[in-house]
């Protein structure tokens, strides 16, 4: 199966990235060929097969809700790009 | 012992020179900055090296060892993929979106390690978030084969690659999503173990494709990878994929008899495609096993085929929304001026994120997005469930598979990064052990035209210690892997 110009704007637009005018035609190329690799898979019969998502099969293990690591809001925000008084600041959302 | 001899030794005689205080840990940790020193403004392997934290470490690994409190890797240097979160210490997933994060954590693995003695010289450059068979896809440059600096090490764990084989560090840590721990271990002719999915944890890796992601040992022998697992292994309620299984002393267990062993070897891997020059050291390797009491028998593995295609609808599917989380707001590069967030969050996407990854990232959203899930996410699970199925299958009549690691030797640079589709293909025989998550070994199997060629042993989950064995009991009977290329020409 291969991709349009438009279904490759869309995609990108959802996983918010952007492609120039002058990549696109090459980016569209490029992910109609990994879509035709994968489309191969159209040609095994699947009915009747559990998804696998885990390769041991194994159950979400769940802990008790109880904190374990101490507070460590400073270190982590340390890593922001641009902060204030402990909040994260990005550009004016609501004016 | 001389400088060259040091630097080539493998950790289990480093141990034994340490506990006998025939070196300190200090000696030997200034040797491996020296070499790397030395060697990386021409391999480019080490993207950023911790002097000042290693030379700490390794004076309190000299008490430790003048008390005799000794730990399994009290005192050795090693190297760690930059994959791995280390407290303090700058991260980059060799990406320009981390090219300045430094963790407020240790990765579970490098915590353990660091319990364990080792001591940390630096951190290794890879393909950017781990995406890429060569190492061209950092941001921080390629890494260069040691064994030819006109050939790629492979990838992505391609900097720890490099680095052991340059005697740069006796150990370092890589990861393996579809091979980055086995091809890079087969072209740089050392010795790599991707374990069981959930035999390492998970916590502190930077994530690629979760289901899929294993951290493992690189080194120069069986015997080191065995050592190093023993220390990384292990459940972690920091990780709930982290399997609940006791973990073996797989040091203490090696052993080389692998009498009554029964190997099958896939006919798919051996069919037309393989090249001829690799299937000829493959087999002589094979035969060497044969010659040590194991026995070959071919068996089926009838969609392996399909490998290629379910992976790369799982692993970008997985990144696409492991990767969701660089927005630009919390940590990570940010674009210059955004003029509103919606702005921010592409830009900074597009700006932090190289070709390779946002490739991945495209096809993994479309292979989730509305109308296309079922045709593609959810039926490559369901063929990941007829491949892993073949395995258990075949399981049944063989205790380890065989095959080649990689489908040829290092490629010169360039050679394949304008095809995505054949580069993918660097991959074809590992990628399957990913998506049945099984244990894999690359070990070295002699050369062709002077580049080294792998053998990979793929075991039962959970059972690293056959495959070890076997590789343990080749390395006894054959010098493939001591052979190391010329350090004197790789000094700027």
């Amino acid at each position: 199966m291969s991709v349009t110009p438009q279904d490759v704007e869309k995609v990108a637009l959802l996983a918010r990235l952007t492609i120039s005018e002058s990549e696109l035609p090459e980016v569209t190329e490029r992910f109609s060929r990994v879509l035709n690799l994968v489309d191969e898979l159209n040609t095994i019969d699947t009915a009747d097969i559990v998804p696998m998502s885990n390769p041991h099969d194994m159950e979400q293990r769940l802990r008790p809700d109880q904190v374990t690591r101490g507070n460590n809001r400073e270190a982590l925000m340390a890593s922001a790009p641009s902060q204030e008084q402990g909040y994260f600041l990005v550009p004016k959302v609501i004016d | 012992m001389a400088d060259t001899q040091l630097l080539t030794a493998p950790v289990s005689e480093l141990r034994q020179l340490l506990s006998d205080r025939a070196i300190s840990s200090v000696e030997l940790t200034r040797a491996f900055l020296r070499q790397i020193e030395l060697c990386n403004p021409l391999l480019n392997a080490v993207v950023t090296i911790c002097e000042d934290h290693a030379l700490k470490q390794a004076a309190l690994a000299d008490k430790q060892l003048a008390t005799g409190e000794i730990a399994p890797l009290t005192g050795v240097p090693l190297l760690h993929k930059d994959i791995f979160c280390t407290h303090g210490i700058r991260t980059t997933c060799g990406s320009r979106m981390l090219a300045e994060f430094t963790p407020a954590y240790d990765a579970t693995v490098v915590s353990k390690l660091q319990s364990a003695g080792a001591v940390t010289l630096g951190k290794c450059n890879m393909d950017e978030f781990a995406m890429g068979s060569s190492n061209e896809t950092s941001f921080f440059g390629t890494v260069k084969n040691p064994w030819d600096l006109n050939c790629v090490p492979g990838g992505s764990s391609g900097g720890s690659a490099a680095a052991v084989a340059a005697g740069m560090a006796p150990l370092a840590t890589g990861t393996d999503t579809g091979g980055s721990i086995r091809q890079p271990a087969s072209l740089c002719g050392i010795t790599g173990l991707k374990p069981t999915y959930g035999r390492v944890s998970r916590l502190g890796i930077i994530a690629f494709a979760s289901s899929l992601d294993q951290a493992g040992p690189m080194a120069r022998t069986a015997e080191d990878c065995a050592l190093g697992l023993t220390v990384m292994a292990g459940v972690d309620g920091g990780d709930s994929t982290s399997a609940d299984k006791p973990v073996p002393d797989f040091h203490g267990a090696l052993s080389t008899d692998i009498q009554g062993l029964r190997i099958g070897l896939p006919k798919q891997f051996f069919n037309d495609d393989l090249d001829d020059q690799v299937r000829a050291r493959v087999l002589e390797a094979l035969a060497e096993l044969e010659r040590a009491g194991a026995t070959l028998v071919e068996i089926d593995l009838p969609h392996s085929h399909y490998a290629i295609a379910t992976y790369y609808v799982i692993a970008p599917a997985e990144a696409s929304a492991n990767l969701a989380r660089y927005d630009g707001v919390r940590f990570g590069y940010r674009c210059d001026d955004p003029k509103d967030l919606e702005d921010l969050y592409l830009r900074s996407r597009s700006e932090g994120f190289g070709e390779e990854v946002q490739r991945r990232i495209l096809v993994g959203t479309y292979a989730l997005s509305a109308g296309f899930y079922d045709a593609y996410f959810n039926k490559a699970q369901q063929v990941r469930r007829v491949i892993t199925e073949d395995f258990h299958r075949a399981f049944e009549q063989v205790d380890v598979i065989a095959g080649p690691s990689a489908p040829g030797v290092a490629f010169p640079f360039g050679a394949k990064q304008q095809d995505p589709i054949a580069m993918y293909m660097e991959d074809i025989y590992t990628l399957a052990v990913n998506l049945a998550g099984l244990p894999g070994l690359s070990t070295p199997a002699g050369f062709i035209n002077g580049m080294p060629v792998g053998l990979q042993l793929i075991g039962r989950p959970f059972d690293e210690q056959t495959i070890l064995n076997a590789a343990h009991r080749l390395q006894t009977d054959t010098d493939w892997h001591q052979s190391h290329p010329s350090l004197g020409d790789l000094a700027s």
